[in-house]
């Protein structure tokens, strides 16, 4: 009955550091800005946050030290780490509290010092038991057998995939806050020193500190707040694996399955949509979940990126990046009613 | 005395120790699962029985670790589908790692690991010309 959730709560307030290189603060201090900023947006008193949603790298019990820090006592707390995707994983259950009345103001929020703290991936997770004695780099080699396996079965290229990082710089010299802004080629990419095949340095994510946060109420209050309330119509997620070796099938992730909840839930169709975002762990396996989650079709992912398809920029030049999810947020919001 | 401790992980390591590459085998898909654990994965039953693996499996995926030459040099890891259902990650040696490729036909073999626990690797499988 997820059906129900469909517009009932809304992104009310945005906020995030606007550097990504800040040496000496540590994830809290950087999270805590971007709540602080979130709050504002919205017009609300940032103690007013009664749910609070967040995970860090750092922190075994985020929510407490989270909450502990800002000085909230929340009535609903979930530090859910399920990596890169406990953000979506957290509205969907934002979404949950605030409608069950558990909650009145909820807040998702993340921060990072990778980048200052040392630039390497520093985290607590567990080490992965069954696979550390064959020496797979975490988590790049994970990513390069999906990635091997999916050229393997679909001819993709090493270009195709380099189209996707490409694309992604061309995004980011559109955003002045983008801490990589030099130009770069396919080329460059191919060039690149190899980490695991067939993902190069390049590839590879930025590690980058900083902090995000938003906020969230129902929707009839989310009507009388400074700006155009952002409703939640589809949101899920789907589980299929800890570790690479037990992932089920390489080239099927699962967020076929919660693509397919998530427009169920918004009573929509991929057609409806006028933008994607993923999460780019690395940034040429964005291919795959383009593909997985039903927004191109399986063969043929690697000529529509190559046809540019992943940059289709000229419509949003001019705006910040800010508006530009609001303005986006907007439109998909007018086309559902 | 104390009883020895008996879990799925034990009964596999001791076994690797005598030379054998033993997993369980899920009664109702006769799947064989790894890594060894007390329920099956598709049934939520208990797994009851161990089966000697055959030892041969298939490349699922394959990628080459990239490490300067005074560490040791590149190495190849693998994800191995065992034809007994299982998969795996592992690696393929007595070949260089870029002629590991996927759907190879390998075998496993039993080596010291660094820390001397023994692991399972996988070599290249020769086949007979029929």
């Amino acid at each position: 009955m997820t059906s129900n959730l469909r517009a009932r709560a809304a992104v009310v307030g945005i906020g995030t550091t606007v550097t990504w290189n800040n040496p000496g603060q540590s994830s809290l201090d950087q999270l805590a800005i971007a709540v602080q900023r979130a709050a504002h947006d919205a017009g609300i008193s940032l103690h007013e946050i009664d749910g609070l949603f967040t995970s860090t790298l750092s922190h075994l019990m985020p929510a407490l030290s989270v909450a502990e820090y800002l000085g909230l006592r929340p009535k609903v707390i979930d530090g859910t780490n399920i990596g890169g995707s406990s953000f979506i994983g957290h509205l969907s259950h934002a979404v949950m509290a605030l409608e069950a009345g558990l909650c009145n103001v909820a807040c998702v929020c993340y921060g990072s010092n990778q980048l200052s703290a040392g630039g390497k991936l520093a985290t607590l997770s567990e080490p992965a038991h069954w696979e550390v004695p064959y020496g797979p780099r975490f988590p790049i080699s994970g990513y390069a057998l999906v990635a091997q396996r999916h050229m393997w079965e679909f001819a993709t290229s090493r270009e195709h995939m380099a189209e996707v990082v490409v694309a992604s710089r061309a995004w980011a010299k559109l955003t002045p806050q983008a801490f990589e802004q030099s130009d770069l080629t396919i080329d460059d990419v191919l060039a690149s020193r190899m980490v695991s095949d067939p993902l190069t340095i390049a590839d590879c994510c930025l590690v980058t500190d900083g902090g995000g946060a938003i906020i969230l109420t129902r929707a009839d209050r989310a009507k009388d707040m400074p700006h155009p309330p952002a409703y939640v119509l589809g949101t899920a997620a789907a589980t299929t694996h800890r570790f690479i070796s037990s992932m089920p099938n390489m080239t099927t992730t699962g967020a076929v399955e919660s693509s397919k909840t998530a427009y169920s839930m918004a009573g929509l169709g991929r057609t409806k949509l006028i933008f994607y975002s993923y999460m780019m762990r690395f940034r040429s396996t964005s291919f795959y979940f383009l593909k997985t989650s039903g927004s191109a079709q399986r063969e043929r992912v690697g000529p529509l990126l190559q046809a540019g398809g992943s940059r289709r920029v000229d419509s949003f030049q001019s705006i910040r990046m800010a508006e530009v999810y609001r303005a986006v947020i907007r439109e998909c919001t007018a086309y559902s009613h | 005395m104390e009883p020895a401790l008996n879990t799925p992980e034990l009964t596999f390591r001791r076994a690797l120790k005598e030379g054998r590459f033993i997993l369980q085998v899920c009664d109702d898909t006769k799947r064989a699962v790894f890594y060894p654990r007390v329920i099956s994965p598709w049934t939520g039953k208990s797994l009851t029985s161990w089966s000697q693996m055959s030892g041969q499996g298939q490349v699922y995926s394959t990628t080459i670790v990239r490490r300067r030459p005074d560490r040791g040099g590149d190495y190849n890891v693998a994800i191995i589908e065992l034809v007994e259902g299982a998969r795996m990650m592992s690696r393929v040696e007595g070949v260089a790692p870029e002629k590991v490729k996927i759907g190879m036909d390998v075998i496993a073999k039993i080596i010291s690991s660094p820390e001397e626990e023994p692991m399972i690797v996988f070599v290249p499988q020769v086949r007979s010309a029929t």
